[in-house]
């Protein structure tokens, strides 16, 4: 930690000393050190006057809709719904109820499905990264085609799956069963116990070229010399990845399983297109279980509530994350 | 250091999932408004020509462009005839519950749109539609235009209509006649035992007595409606309660599901239809029979011609019933309503005259392969096709409106849910009991809102 000292410290020192001087010229009032603080917050006013605009109001009148009782009878005129205090939350966390139990339900789907979805995609994207790290011919056309899930537009890749999982005239079950006689007879994907692999099956699709893509910059990064000297020493290969590429790569991994942590929670797009607007209860998703109690059933009030508790689980656990991620980083470095 | 390098990043990440938490929970607030724009440019006072209103139409037609140019003509007639026009949006039925809410929440929105018939007594508690006294009946030719069962199907009972009936359809069993005759099989069924036994001799080869819908819950409701309504029963009591688990309730949805589960007679992969597969496997020979509402049109598109199949009314429990066991389809249609809120009511108004007029109904029903719900555009030569003159039957005399509940779509979600769910059950095998419908219906009621 104490490497990272300096260089704070010295951009601070260098602003200072020119605009003393520059003041003077200029003859502004505003005292000096005003000036100094003023800045930063002078130019991040644009931004922040956006971010209020864009996240934080939608998100208190989000907070603000979950204490109400916001249902059909009181869209039209939503700013006399009455107060519902803690109604809402009260149904949504009752976990013997119908309600609070399929919440539940959908939460821990949720939570398998997210554990899964990240682990596989970190590591089919670390797996090509690493293989992909030295030059061979036709590196570049490989590259390019690992990324193509991540370029195409979610829509038409999730329904083209839905075709390819449809039970009678799908090209999964032809291979599967038709062709390879894996299966004794052609099992369903969109419905039943297969749907929440399915539905796996296209989230790790859809997200491990981003891991790949990030990975794949992060190893830029490692230099070469490392590499040399660990094979001079002689490291093998896994030596090299457990003690070079790995704790190169922390910074790199630390971010990126979070946001694919935060993608593939929050993930509506592929859900819905998969399943429409009542997923099967093996693949049914937070996003899709908030979506189907606000817009489907019409009480805004309930599914905001469930947001907000979607939201403090999220921040809860982003906060232990890096909490942890970061401790374990500073004793490494110290 | 280390504590205020780790607390701001702390903060920023904190910042930064509050960001991500928002696309759920920004959903639930914040409205389409930009969307829904339109139609709210100034009218010279007194007269309406010059005015330019909004019109979103329901996908009734092959495809949304399909739907434009069959719509588009005829409102430039109206343009002709009133010097009003017309701005028209085609919203496909995934898209337009949605819309309509969020034009309701904003209080922006269309100047007349098409609704679901189902969806009239929700959107009617949501004030967002024009009511529909006798004053405003009597600018459109009178109440007595309509048949009486498609006004039952525009809102609650005991109030004002909040739509305008413009297409009707009904649910009829549709067979096919070569099927039946290479079976041995002289007459379609009039019973569901019939329509059972039939359908196991039907059942063979690949081939199957029925196709049912069973991963699209609207379709679900609409079966599970008849067939409860046939033993007497409803889904919610008078006071708007809803009675999902009644013996009768659990009975029909386990009957609808059992086509499929215990009796065999539709293909196991019918529990993932959503997307009208029935009709391709009803029109290509994959099934024998299927029920829906006016497919004529569809049938037609797959390549199959109107002499190769019959319909007549779907099933009933016992021969020669009376009442309400004697319903065979719920009262199925389009309705048109007027956005409260539009600053062009009555242009508005003239464009619901307008588009009920006879002449229009002949023409748009004739087009769609609907039937007219105004009555005096039903003896017309397009509406005598053997197929549409029983479905208008079955409209008239043994079609009940789903129940016109401010909770219907609760309903419509959660029990088509349930529906759904048992299908998938029955598809993969297991066994679908009176014990397990009436625990999927148990849980879809409790569910539902308390008022």
């Amino acid at each position: 930690m104490t490497a990272t000292a300096p260089p704070r410290s010295a951009p601070e020192a260098g602003p200072s000393g020119g605009k003393s001087a520059g003041g003077g010229r200029l003859r502004l009032r505003v005292p000096t050190k005003l000036r100094q603080i003023g800045l930063p917050y002078l130019l991040l006013l644009p931004a922040l006057a956006l971010e209020l605009l864009i996240h934080i109001v939608p998100m208190v009148f989000g907070i603000v809709i979950s204490f109400k009782k916001l249902t059909l009878f009181y869209i039209s005129h939503w700013n006399q719904a009455p107060w519902a205090n803690f109604d809402n939350y009260h149904t949504a966390i009752k976990f013997n109820q119908p309600v609070g139990q399929a919440l539940l339900h959908s939460f821990w789907v949720t939570c398998a499905f997210t554990v899964l979805s990240v682990g596989l995609s970190w590591l089919i994207g670390t797996a090509a990264a690493i293989l992909m790290q030295d030059s061979f011919r036709g590196r570049a056309l490989l590259r390019a085609i690992f990324l193509v899930p991540y370029a195409l537009p979610v829509y038409a890749a999730v329904i083209t799956w839905t075709f390819m999982f449809q039970q009678d005239t799908g090209l999964v079950n032809h291979v599967l069963h038709d062709q390879l006689h894996l299966t004794s007879n052609k099992p369903f994907w969109l419905i039943g116990d297969n749907s929440f692999w399915a539905l796996l099956t296209v989230s790790v699709w859809k997200s491990w070229p981003f891991a790949f893509l990030a990975l794949m910059a992060g190893l830029q990064n490692i230099p070469r010399e490392l590499y040399e000297a660990a094979a001079m020493d002689g490291a093998g290969i896994w030596q090299q990845i457990r003690r070079i590429t790995m704790p190169s790569l922390r910074p790199v991994n630390q971010v990126l399983v979070l946001v694919l942590f935060l993608w593939t929670f929050n993930d509506f797009n592929t859900p819905y297109v998969m399943f429409g607007q009542s997923a099967p209860k093996q693949a049914d998703l937070i996003s899709i279980h908030i979506y189907q109690s606000s817009f489907v059933t019409w009480n805004f009030g309930s599914g905001s509530a469930m947001s907000v508790l979607l939201l403090l689980f999220l921040l809860v656990v982003t906060a232990v994350y890096l909490l942890l991620t970061s401790r374990r980083r500073s004793d490494a470095d110290a | 250091m280390r504590n205020s390098s780790t607390s701001s990043r702390l903060l920023a990440a904190t910042a930064l999932v509050a960001a991500l938490g928002l696309t759920v929970a920004g959903c639930s607030s914040s409205s389409d408004s930009g969307k829904s724009s339109g139609g709210k440019s100034s009218s010279s006072s007194g007269s309406l020509a010059g005015t330019t209103i909004t019109y979103w139409a329901s996908n009734q037609g092959t495809s949304l462009d399909n739907d434009k140019q069959v719509l588009t003509p005829e409102l430039n007639k109206f343009t002709q005839q009133t010097g009003i026009k017309v701005k028209l949006e085609v919203i496909g039925w995934a898209d337009l519950l949605n819309r309509i809410l969020a034009a309701t929440t904003s209080g922006e929105g269309p100047d007349v749109l098409n609704i679901g018939n189902t969806w009239s007594a929700s959107l009617q508690a949501t004030g967002a539609l024009m009511p529909w006294d006798d004053a405003a009946f009597t600018k459109i030719g009178g109440k007595s235009r309509w048949a009486p069962a498609s006004i039952a199907a525009a809102g609650a009972a005991g109030q004002d209509p909040a739509a305008v009936p413009l297409y009707s359809m009904a649910y009829g069993l549709y067979y096919n006649k070569k099927m039946f005759a290479d079976a041995g099989i002289a007459n379609p069924p009039k019973t569901w035992d019939e329509l059972v036994a039939d359908g196991k001799k039907l059942t063979k080869n690949g081939h199957y007595g029925l196709a049912v819908e069973g991963g699209n819950g609207s379709e679900n409701i609409h079966h599970a409606f008849v067939l409860a309504k046939q033993r007497g029963s409803d889904w919610f009591d008078s006071s708007g309660k809803a009675t999902f688990t009644t013996p009768a309730n659990v009975a029909a949805v386990k009957q609808y599901v059992d086509f499929v589960g215990a009796n065999g007679i539709a293909a196991k992969g019918d529990a993932e239809y959503a997307q009208n597969q029935t009709i391709t496997d009803f029109a290509t020979g994959k099934a024998a029979m299927m029920m829906w509402q006016s497919a004529a049109t569809s049938i037609k598109a797959h390549g199959m011609t109107p002499d190769q199949y019959g319909v007549v009314p779907v099933p009933t429990q016992t021969a020669n019933p009376t009442g309400d066991a004697a319903v065979t389809s719920m009262v199925a249609g389009i309705n048109l309503a007027v956005f409260k809120n539009t600053k062009h009511q009555d242009a508005a108004v003239q464009l619901v005259k307008f588009l009920t007029s006879t002449p229009e109904q002949k023409i748009l029903n004739g087009t769609y392969g609907s039937l007219p719900p105004v009555t005096e555009a039903q003896s017309d030569p397009a509406f005598q096709t053997p197929d549409l003159k029983v479905l208008g039957q079955v409209l008239s005399t043994s079609a009940a409106p789903l129940p016109q509940v401010p909770n219907e779509s609760q309903f419509e979600t959660l029990v088509g849910t349930a529906v759904k769910n048992l299908f998938a059950d029955a598809a993969a095998g297991k066994d679908v009991s009176t014990d397990t419908v009436k625990a999927e219906l148990d849980k879809a009621q409790q569910q539902m809102p308390a008022s």
